[in-house]
């Protein structure tokens, strides 16, 4: 006899088994549609592969497993597709979900399938590939897929098939075991080939299973199996429960079976696995019970999957009335189904129609009184009050510290609780609750990540466009410092600004000489004018030297020299005048005189000159007679007489020419007096310039006083003259008298202010 | 030595004090650099707390700014997409009284919406894609733009840079995956609404109407 462990807590709440198993597993007719829904299973939902209005053949694949965790789902019968569409499905929040309905042709047409009559000659790999294909599933209630779960990476020691059935009224496997001892031991027989052979092989069964014991026991001779029987109790048929009974060892917290070297498969899903292996029967039927006391019949049926329930009830005098709620799974751990349907799926062990009387409604909850008993009877060692009351104040982490998530919601503190509190919906709340801010909680946590990264890259991007316009900025200031190197090199910026500078500072030194100094440059100017006159003078001397014995061509070359004299004058006369009004007039008026003067002789010529030197040799002639008189020398006389006889033949000489040149102007414009007086103004300017550039400015002034004061005498006594005569000039004589007294005032002003 | 102390009891007391002082300021000191605490850590649990939906509603530009604006002495209470449970949990950690939301800056809405891109409407101008805070917009410049539902976080910020308003927000569907089971009752409740001539001594079966409850 095998040692066994004891169950932590636990419950015996009545069993009702007794009911379903009067007669032997049954079937029944074919319903008038089947709806199939596609995820029956804890996983991805399989990738659907038929359309509406396909004929599909029995066992043929409707669905393919799409995922590693994941089950296909295949034609229960022959028949055609109607729809695929959403549909209510057996889930307590009795939510729709997409199914396929199947109208059987009642043909019962088989796909073509073949079992492997020796499986030992395949791999365990290409067995669970068949297992996944034939969409077989835990069949105990969770529905997880049997492929994964036959395939863990740890080694494993202990195979434990679970045959306990603890939960009230189901007795599927109790039935399955009775009628198909054979079939059982061969599918424990390919689960241990699949995991490798392990050492222990154990089937746990509860002590209310005598017959299925009994069935069982002859088939395990000669096998490594063993048979183990232990008390019943609720809830032995958990996972963990069931091996902590069996070997004593639990399964760590958040771990698997296989992490301590178990695999733990329901007696139904072996049988499943059998028929797929052998038979190459996917799942597509499983045993169900029918029980309550609404129901005629208890009994346990051999259903296709998608049958609606509404059609097993019918079949076993179902009683509506009597049925306050009906229930799927068991009275412990099942849910209540809104619809009737909603059809069987792989994980429906049982229907439950119980009357009011049989499964009364839980009377109102009332405080808890923290008695304990919840503590006694979990199962999983748990502390159901404080777990009770942290889920009431939503204290999350608490409810994680007390370890919620190991609660197996078999609802045995529930059962035992005198205040009737419904601790496991509490449980299933939170948990649920937990669940959702968990996945929250990556859900924030991935999209913290993007954010971040999001502005991790907006920053790099504003960086890069940064650095792109520092680098366009420098290779801008880099080409323009290039091609000031190159201008500066041969011709060079430098010394152009330079050369520009020079220019403008020549510009503005010339302006400011020009502005500077007026006076310099009026006296520049007189100069010029003086040097001119003196040119003029000798010019006209020299062509009066000529006058006597001089050729044509020498004669033009000195009219030509006096030519060029008068334009200097004329020029320099020019840029005086231009200068503008001279704060000191003197200079210009005596300059301006002798200029008049100058200009007056040459304009005379050639007439002029002509009648000039007429007068010029009369004087001569006067002067020489004279000295002949005067003389007493014979020698000296006859010279005399010489040079009177040259000097008169001048004279008629002269005389002619005079004669011969055409009289433009009658009146005699230049007389020798005049010539006197302009040459003495010329001398006396001259003088006076010369005198003036040796005095002091207020001997300046007091010259010009003078000098004003000469000149408006002589400006009144001939503008008296004038007046006596009654000369039509006689108002230009009277402005020019009225300006020369007014500046004469001004003269005498301004050396009053130096004088004092 | 002990006839030193005995003769300087004042003397001794003061040098044992000092002694005593020093060598817990150098441990002390010591221990300050090398357990120095790098950074904020208080804004990185606030930070783990807060919803991350970028949305700005709390008037900072992401859900890490507010974090270091409430380690700064910002309110609590101005996050909406948090809601009630955020608060609840920041309070907890900053050990203070949990206010209520600020309604100033939004509601607190019972279903999580997300973007959704009208797509034979979208111009592909892209200013949603640059709008987002989580890069859950795909698309590019002319081509039609499409919200990648499992990354939107419900910010709502990609509705208004659309120049032709062809976003909308929509509530995500709840399927089976998201359902789950429902807090019970509170006994009042179930009291109420078995009519509440209730008193202790009655058992099922015996009052009207339970049974049909």
């Amino acid at each position: 006899m095998r040692k066994i462990w004891s169950l932590t807590g636990g419950i015996h709440p009545a069993e009702n088994k007794h009911q379903s198993v009067q007669s032997s597993i049954g079937s029944l007719p074919l319903p008038d549609r089947l709806t199939i829904p596609l995820n029956q299973h804890i996983g991805a939902p399989p990738k659907l592969l038929v359309a509406e209005g396909d004929r599909v053949l029995k066992g043929q694949v409707l669905a393919e497993p799409k995922g590693f965790v994941s089950a296909g789902i295949h034609a229960p019968t022959s028949g055609i597709i109607t729809h695929i569409s959403d549909h209510p499905i057996p889930h307590p929040s009795g939510m729709a979900a997409r199914c396929i309905t199947l109208e059987p042709d009642h043909k019962e047409q088989w796909i073509e399938h073949r079992g492997i009559d020796n499986y030992r000659e395949k791999t365990p790999s290409e067995l669970l590939d068949i297992i996944r294909q034939s969409g077989i599933v835990g069949l105990g209630g969770a529905g997880f897929p049997s492929a994964v779960k036959l395939g863990p990476k740890q080694p494993i020691s202990t195979l434990i098939i679970n045959a306990t059935e603890c939960e009230p009224y189901i007795t599927a496997d109790d039935m399955l075991m009775r009628e198909h001892p054979q079939d059982i031991v061969d599918g424990i027989k390919i689960l241990s080939f699949i995991l490798g052979d392990p050492d222990e092989i154990l089937i746990g069964i509860e002590d209310n299973k005598p017959e299925a014991f009994e069935a069982l026991k002859p088939y395990l001779q000669d096998t490594n199996i063993t048979l183990v029987e232990f008390p019943t109790r609720y809830p032995s048929g958990g996972e963990k429960q069931l091996i902590q009974i069996l070997t004593g060892k639990e399964v760590p917290h958040g771990g698997i079976p296989a992490d301590i070297g178990i695999v733990c498969q329901n007696i139904g899903t072996t049988y499943a696995i059998q028929r797929a292996i052998q038979h190459g029967e996917p799942l597509i039927s499983r045993i169900t019970t029918v029980t309550g006391k609404a129901c005629a019949t208890n009994r346990n049926y051999q259903v296709l999957i998608g049958t609606p329930i509404s059609h097993l009830l019918q079949n076993n005098g179902f009683d509506q009335s009597q049925c306050p709620r009906l229930i799927m799974g068991g009275p412990m751990m099942g849910f209540t189904l809104e619809e009737l349907s909603i059809p069987v799926i792989k994980t429906t062990n049982c229907i439950l129609a119980p009357t009011a009387e049989e499964l009364p409604t839980p009377p109102p909850t009332q405080p808890c009184i923290r008695c304990g008993m919840c503590a006694e009877a979990c199962p999983a060692s748990l502390l159901p009050q404080q777990l009770f009351w942290h889920a009431q104040s939503q204290n999350y982490e608490k409810l994680e510290a007390h370890n919620l998530f190991d609660c197996i919601e078999c609802g045995a503190c529930s059962y035992v609780c005198p205040s009737n509190i419904p601790l496991v919906q509490y449980y299933r709340a939170a948990k649920g609750e937990m669940r959702k801010l968990a996945q929250e909680k990556i859900n924030s946590d991935r999209a913290r990540e993007r954010f971040e990264f999001n502005q991790a890259r907006k920053a790099k991007e504003e960086a890069e466009k940064a650095a792109k316009r520092e680098a366009r900025k420098r290779a801008a200031e880099l080409a323009r410092a290039k091609k000031a190197d190159q201008e500066a090199s041969p011709g060079g910026a430098d010394t152009e600004t330079n050369s520009a500078d020079d220019i403008i500072k020549a510009a503005m030194a010339r302006a400011a000489a020009k502005k500077a100094s007026p006076e310099e440059q009026r006296a520049k100017l007189e100069r010029g004018i003086v040097r001119a006159e003196s040119h003029v003078n000798a010019a006209q001397q020299r062509l009066d030297g000529l006058e006597q014995d001089a050729t044509d061509k020498q004669r033009e070359q000195a009219r030509a020299a006096l030519e060029d004299a008068r334009l200097r004058l004329q020029n320099a006369e020019q840029k005086l005048a231009a200068l503008g009004a001279p704060t000191d007039d003197k200079p210009k008026d005596v300059t301006v005189d002798t200029a008049k003067a100058v200009m007056d002789k040459i304009q005379a010529s050639p007439r002029e000159a002509l009648e000039k030197k007429v007068s010029t040799l009369k004087e001569r002639i006067a002067v020489t007679e004279e000295k002949l008189v005067a003389a007493d020398d014979e020698t000296l006389k006859t010279a005399l007489q010489n040079g009177l006889k040259k000097q008169r033949a001048k004279l008629k000489d002269a005389e002619q020419q005079l004669a011969e040149t055409p009289a433009t102007a009658d009146q005699p414009k230049s007389t020798p007096k005049t010539e006197d007086a302009a040459s003495a103004a010329i001398a006396r300017a001259q003088a006076k310039a010369a005198a003036q550039e040796s005095m002091s400015e207020e001997e300046k002034l007091k010259a010009s006083v003078e000098s004003l004061q000469n000149r408006l005498k002589k400006a009144q006594a001939k503008l008296t003259a004038a007046e006596a005569e009654g000369s039509e000039h006689i108002d230009a004589f009277r402005t020019g008298v009225e300006k020369l007294q007014a500046k004469l005032t001004a003269a005498e002003t301004q050396l009053a202010e130096k004088t004092q | 030595m002990y006839e030193i102390i005995a003769q300087n009891p004042l003397l001794a007391a003061l040098t044992a004090l000092v002694g005593l002082a020093l060598i817990f300021g150098a441990v002390l000191g010591y221990a300050a650099i090398k357990f120095k605490v790098k950074g904020d850590p208080i804004v990185e649990q606030i930070d783990s707390l807060l919803p991350q939906t970028q949305c700005g509603q709390c008037g900072y530009p992401g859900c890490r700014p507010y974090a270091e604006a409430i380690a700064n002495g910002d309110t609590i209470n101005k996050c909406p997409p948090g809601g009630q449970t955020t608060i609840n949990a920041i309070a907890d950690l900053l050990d203070v009284e949990a206010p209520t939301l600020d309604e100033e800056h939004g509601v607190e809405s019972d279903t999580k919406t997300v973007a959704y891109i009208r797509e034979d409407e979208c111009i592909g101008c892209t200013k949603c894609i640059q709008a987002c805070p989580v890069d859950a917009i795909l698309g590019a410049a002319k081509q039609m733009h499409t919200v990648i539902i499992s990354e939107c976080t419900g910010c709502d910020l990609c509705v208004e840079p659309c120049p032709v308003d062809c976003i909308d927000m929509l509530p995500v569907a709840k399927g089976l995956a998201d359902w789950t089971w429902d807090m019970p009752a509170s006994s009042e409740e179930q009291v109420k609404a078995l009519r509440a001539d209730i008193i202790a001594t009655d058992k099922p079966g015996q009052r009207d109407g339970v049974d049909a409850a």
